[in-house]
């Protein structure tokens, strides 16, 4: 796109005579609260992606006092209307606007276009732009903490894992399970269903039963609903669960959940837009950064195996520990890390591999 | 005992016709006030959102108008095969595929300079759509199977053929293998019309289609043809009509409109393949079309109403922090008296009093 055809710069000018006709929302006033849009992609719900989202900005709210107000939109498919929405909300002069869904990648960036001096977070995508930032967690740290608790816990030692779709988030989720899992039980198993759907009950309790009746007796997921969790504790079968904690929908079920937690973030970007010190970003927080965390174990899981969870997490948090670090192999048997070398964020965004120990071929890889 | 009786008109009310909308509006209007202020909203305020806000400045205008086109595509596509009671359901999956097939001519072109490119996406993309929707007129016509539970769920086959490809084959390889394609060339978008907003050409495909659509049903004889075998089958064997043929009109129209629909979504405001091109445009378009009662004209201003719905629902989130489940609430209370209130065409209200006057009341 190097070509500055008619078209492009038409949307330029429309861009500049947009920031023109909007004074408003050129710089927040002193003394003015700051005004903080939130996009999602769901209901917010009680539990899942959107609600540990909703989580944070009520805590950046409660952080920040009287100094922002926040808005969010629910429920905003991705694609064409995502665009709209985000376009509205930077015009109503919120002047940082978190999106917080992949989908919203393209829409963001076309709409920070227009409207400059608004600051833009998306999450889990992987372009930026002068007022655009990007952040993300490493889930997979916590997937690995799973892995272990799941080995330990597993009799048959087979694993369930409800997935959405093949994307290299999920993929990496997988992976880092399965090397948690393996780290402690060496023969142990993960076989994988996809749903094709990140909010779908009525297909991941389906797929939950099946990884059941294949003799897995722990399960985990990366989807969006409670259902692995409430098929866990019908079928009297261990689970982790994933974003939230879902306690209350698995009592017995749950041995602990991988939870996401972005106040802390939220709060630190408010406060810089605050300050006038906000600056464009490429931020990936794990453990350390308090993003991601495990919820309390549930009392049967041993004090020896809760231990050695802490240990691990400790000296993942420290940079001692990586959930890839080599000799590591994909389940064809090749070589995709050699010994004592850890992966670089680069190859961790393009896994499309499963590691050994991970049951079946990835859908379309090619 | 009085007992309120609904009784058939001899023939459909033309006043009743009129009436039926008012009726609707006011129903609406006494609902919404009491649900607003039931959420502690100032009810007024909350209808000024739903309805005037969507339609305040020329961004939003135009907002309204694109996402009215797709629908009013698709029904009035769906409308043609409606009128001779062939009920296609599937129009969701033939804009799929319409989308896959345009979206794949812009693939393969990708690095053409050619004007040409962009009426190629469409005519491929028609064709798509049509293909898709030839599948339950063939299995209609010839095995005699159910053309509602056939198009339906092909939709959700032509989903997952999209999903396979934006998976797979059709994946941008520098997209960090997230499932979407490429975006287009500058050659296979559609030019914006209005300058500021977001309004594209494709407004002239959804309006020529509405024309085409009005003037196939009134001014052709296969039109005619097609309302007969609606209106009285058994007549229009007898005269001569024949049944397979409505159905492969009837299903081939809602497929060439809906395959057009999904071409102007990823040749406009998406601009690339993504796992979901639509959010549910092909059933929109079914409520829109019995809105419209069937009527091109009719379907011009429901899918209108339509859109100025979505956009007042988000409207109402961001400016009333309506939770998004009222807002649907809403919707839903209106389409549902706008369908309602219509059975007063063909039916009165007659309130019956039984002959002995025992009012023990």
């Amino acid at each position: 796109m190097t070509r500055l055809s008619r078209r492009t710069s038409l949307a330029t000018l429309t861009a500049c005579a947009l920031a023109l006709a909007l004074p408003a929302s050129a710089q927040p006033k002193a003394g003015e609260p700051l005004k903080i849009g939130f996009v999602y992609v769901s209901p917010i719900g009680d539990a899942g992606w959107t609600f540990q989202h909703d989580t944070g900005r009520k805590q950046m709210e409660a952080a920040l006092g009287g100094r922002v107000t926040t808005k969010f939109i629910e429920n905003v498919p991705e694609g064409t209307d995502a665009e709209r929405v985000i376009r509205d909300l930077a015009a109503t002069g919120h002047h940082l606007i978190f999106t917080t869904s992949f989908g919203y990648m393209n829409p963001t960036i076309k709409v920070a276009q227009a409207f400059p001096n608004t600051k833009f977070e998306h999450a889990t995508g992987y372009k930026t732009s002068k007022n655009v930032g990007i952040y993300n967690a490493r889930f997979y740290e916590g997937r690995y903490l799973a892995g272990i608790v799941a080995g330990k816990m597993s009799k048959t030692g087979i694993a369930g894992y409800v997935a959405a779709f093949p994307i290299p988030e999920v993929v990496m989720g997988i992976n880092a399970f399965a090397r948690g899992l393996r780290s402690v039980n060496p023969k142990a198993e993960v076989k994988v269903i996809w749903v094709s759907a990140w909010f779908d009950p009525g297909k991941e309790s389906e797929a939950a039963n099946t990884l059941i009746s294949q003799n897995a007796d722990v399960l985990t997921h990366h989807t969006d609903s409670t259902a692995t969790m409430q098929t866990a504790e019908a079928k009297k079968v261990y689970a982790v669960a994933y974003h939230s904690d879902m306690s209350k929908y698995g009592p017995n079920a749950q041995l602990t959940a991988v939870t996401h937690h972005w106040g802390d973030y939220y709060t630190r970007v408010a406060q810089s837009v605050l300050d006038g010190k906000w600056q464009q970003d490429n931020v990936w927080g794990g453990i350390k950064d308090g993003m991601i965390k495990l919820a309390p174990f549930n009392k049967i899981v041993p004090a020896d195996v809760q231990a050695m969870v802490k240990k691990a997490e400790a000296e993942i948090a420290a940079g001692k520990l990586s959930p890839f670090t080599g000799p590591m192999k994909d389940n064809t048997g090749k070589e995709r890390l050699a010994a004592g070398k850890t992966i670089t964020d680069a190859e961790l965004s393009r896994m499309d591999y499963y590691v050994q120990g991970v049951v079946g071929k990835l859908p379309s890889s090619k | 005992m009085m007992r309120i009786r609904l009784e058939p008109r001899a023939e459909p009310s033309r006043f009743a016709g009129w009436l039926s909308p008012m009726v609707a509006a006011v129903a609406v209007v006494l609902i919404g006030l009491v649900l607003f202020s039931l959420m502690g909203r100032n009810p007024w305020h909350a209808l000024y959102v739903f309805f005037i806000e969507p339609m305040n400045t020329l961004y939003d205008a135009g907002e309204l108008v694109l996402k009215a086109s797709p629908i009013m595509l698709c029904a009035v596509g769906l409308s043609i095969g409606y009128r001779a009671n062939v009920w296609n359901i599937g129009a969701e999956g033939q804009l799929i595929m319409g989308a896959i097939a345009g979206g794949g001519v812009a693939l393969a072109f990708h690095d053409s300079d050619s004007r040409w490119v962009l009426p190629a996406m469409f005519v491929v993309g028609a064709a798509g759509g049509m293909a898709w929707a030839a599948i339950p007129a063939f299995l209609r016509t010839r095995c005699n199977t159910n053309e509602i539970l056939v198009s339906l769920m092909l939709v959700y086959v032509a989903s997952l053929i999209l999903s396979l490809l934006v998976h797979g084959a059709w994946r941008d390889p520098e997209g960090f293998n997230f499932p979407q394609s490429k975006m287009f060339a500058e050659t296979a978008l559609l030019p914006i019309l209005v300058a500021g907003t977001r309004l594209n050409v494709g407004l002239f495909i959804a309006l020529a289609a509405v024309a085409a659509g009005w003037l196939f049903m009134q001014r052709s004889l296969a039109g005619f043809q097609m309302r007969v075998a609606g209106l009285a089958p058994a007549a229009a064997s007898y005269a001569g009509i024949s049944s397979s043929r409505t159905v492969w009109i009837g299903m081939l129209a809602g497929g060439a409109c809906a395959g057009l629909a999904g071409v102007g979504e990823v040749a406009g405001p998406i601009g690339q393949l993504l796992p979901v091109v639509s959010p549910g445009y092909g059933f929109a378009a079914i409520i829109v079309a019995f809105v419209g009662r069937l009527h091109p004209v009719g379907i011009f201003f429901a899918s209108l109403l339509m859109s100025l719905l979505y956009l007042g629902g988000e409207a109402a989130q961001m400016h009333l922090a309506l939770p998004s489940s009222v807002t649907g609430l809403f919707q839903g209370t209106l389409l549902l008296f706008l369908l309602a209130t219509d059975v007063f065409i063909r039916f009165r209200l007659r309130i019956v009093r039984p002959p002995t006057a025992a009012t023990a009341a």
